[in-house]
């Protein structure tokens, strides 16, 4: 319906205020630029696709693990979480240059961007259903006489798994914003470096179709993360 | 308390428990004196919120919120820590795991290799013989209760501390689980915090009222449990223990 409903609203802003279409290309012009430049956009968009799939790999795996760390020790959660909050209070797009410097202009400064955008929602999502495990279920884990290490494996993270859907679900749609961000900052290719390129020769809609290519990539994205998520948000399942 | 040789470990114990429980400055209840017979069941009952639940905390050795003033006393020395299971309101089957799963939880949660032919024969011994694959969203609530004391009796533990594990089931299915956990919890030192006196009358060897101040030891009929609910002696022994809890008696 929204996809429907997008383009005309768009088509009808274009008719009633005659704005040219180097600032505002019409739904039609995009899609013909989209086709036309199909091969262009199919092979920065891998490049971008290639980021996002790492950055979300690393950045979930290293919030998995953090979680799990934080949640076993209390003394390492008083001592790291301000740490990671404080983390989160820097702009990504102000550190971008900086690490663009650092890790260069290749695949590793975007996935890094992309790590430091979904660390702290995977991290925090994974961390909060680890540590609202029902406290009858712990009571009744230490009359068994349950170790730590147990605990964790055979109730909290199977209990936690739901919230690590949510931060996972979450990390599907911030790790491409990251990737886009150390494009924009210095890259000789992907989608972000494309829509640069398209918009300095006022190639507005090629702009847009790159801009399409990158809500798609996210869209379907989001919509694979989500359906693996809700394996894990169905443990009560016959 | 010793170190704990294994016979005396599976006998089952008297538990004495004296002492008061305080939040804070404020009294939640004592002082009492409470004894737990070997082999026997000891049921408490009292107004909500008097402490039923935070006595048994306490002989479990779960943290409260407040302090136990007092002793803890085993009959055999020997610490009450891995001899004891517990039976909550709350079936508490994790719902990831299929009821042969959460039979055999404890030795897992050791790291012991769980005895999955004993899990099986206990389950087919309370009614679960074509369950064991099913995960507890796919249970009646009766099943669940089941699969908990099956939970509770694959533990073997000599000392078993129920808080109201029956209260949410249907009449004649708690009836049903009265007489299960009854005879399958035979000989062990029992202690059932219920809030229903006719549960309290048909299973307890003791009964015992819980207040603010103390505790009350309640006669109970001269048969043994588990007791006929239509015997005039149970019934007369019900309605007299609801008397005095309502404040009528």
């Amino acid at each position: 319906m929204v996809a429907l409903f997008a383009p005309l609203l768009w088509q009808g802003v274009i008719w009633l205020t005659d704005v040219p279409a180097f600032i505002l290309p019409s739904p039609w012009r995009v899609a013909q630029a989209a086709w036309i430049n199909r091969a262009l956009i199919t092979q920065h968009s891998l490049v971008t696709a290639t980021e996002v799939a790492a950055g979300l790999a690393v950045g979930a795996i290293l919030g998995t693990v953090t979680a799990v760390l934080l949640a076993l020790s209390a003394r390492a959660h008083r001592m790291v979480m301000p740490l990671l909050v404080f983390t989160q209070s820097l702009p990504v797009f102000a550190l971008a240059p900086i690490l663009t410097l650092w890790f260069g202009y290749g695949l590793a400064s975007k996935v890094v961007i992309a790590v430091l955008i979904i660390y702290f929602p995977v991290t925090s999502a994974f961390y909060d259903g680890l540590t609202r495990v029902p406290a009858d279920i712990l009571d009744m884990a230490k009359t068994m006489g349950a170790t730590k290490f147990q605990t964790m494996r055979r109730i909290k993270i199977p209990h936690a798994l739901p919230s690590l859907g949510t931060g996972l679900k979450l990390a599907a749609v911030y790790a491409p914003i990251g990737a886009v961000i150390g494009e924009w900052v210095g890259a000789s290719q992907g989608l972000g470096y494309l829509m640069l390129l398209a918009n300095g020769r006022a190639k507005t809609d090629l702009m847009f179709a790159s801009l399409l290519a990158l809500a798609i990539m996210t869209l379907v994205l989001h919509l694979a993360v989500g359906r693996a998520s809700a394996r894990l948000q169905r443990p009560e399942q016959p | 308390m010793t170190s704990p040789p294994n016979d005396r470990r599976v006998t089952p114990p008297v538990i004495r428990l004296r002492g008061s429980y305080r939040i804070g400055a404020e009294i939640l209840f004592g002082p009492v004196d409470i004894t737990l017979g070997a082999g026997q069941w000891t049921c408490i009952l009292g107004r909500s919120g008097v402490g039923k639940s935070t006595l048994l905390r306490v002989i479990a050795g779960l943290d409260c919120a407040g302090d136990f003033d007092g002793s803890l006393h085993v009959s055999d020395a020997v610490t009450l820590a891995g001899r004891v299971s517990l039976m909550a309101q709350s079936d508490l089957l994790l719902p990831w795991l299929t009821v042969l799963e959460n039979t055999v939880l404890g030795a897992q949660l050791r790291g012991e290799q769980p005895d999955i032919g004993r899990a099986q024969r206990l389950l087919a011994r309370i009614g679960l013989r074509d369950h064991t694959h099913k995960k507890p969203g796919a249970l009646s609530g009766g099943m669940r209760q089941r699969t908990a004391l099956a939970r509770t009796l694959m533990e073997d533990r000599p000392v078993a501390l129920l808080d109201e594990p029956f209260s949410a089931l249907d009449a004649s299915t708690r009836a049903d689980m009265q007489e299960l956990a009854a005879e399958m919890l035979q000989g062990k030192t029992v202690l059932l915090v219920t809030h229903d006196p006719a549960e309290a009358v048909r299973l307890g060897h003791r009964i015992i009222v819980l207040k603010p101040r103390g505790v009350q030891h309640w006669p109970t009929p001269v048969s043994k449990p588990v007791r006929d609910q239509y015997a005039p002696q149970t019934i007369a022994c019900q309605a007299d223990l609801l008397a005095h809890l309502r404040g009528t008696g």
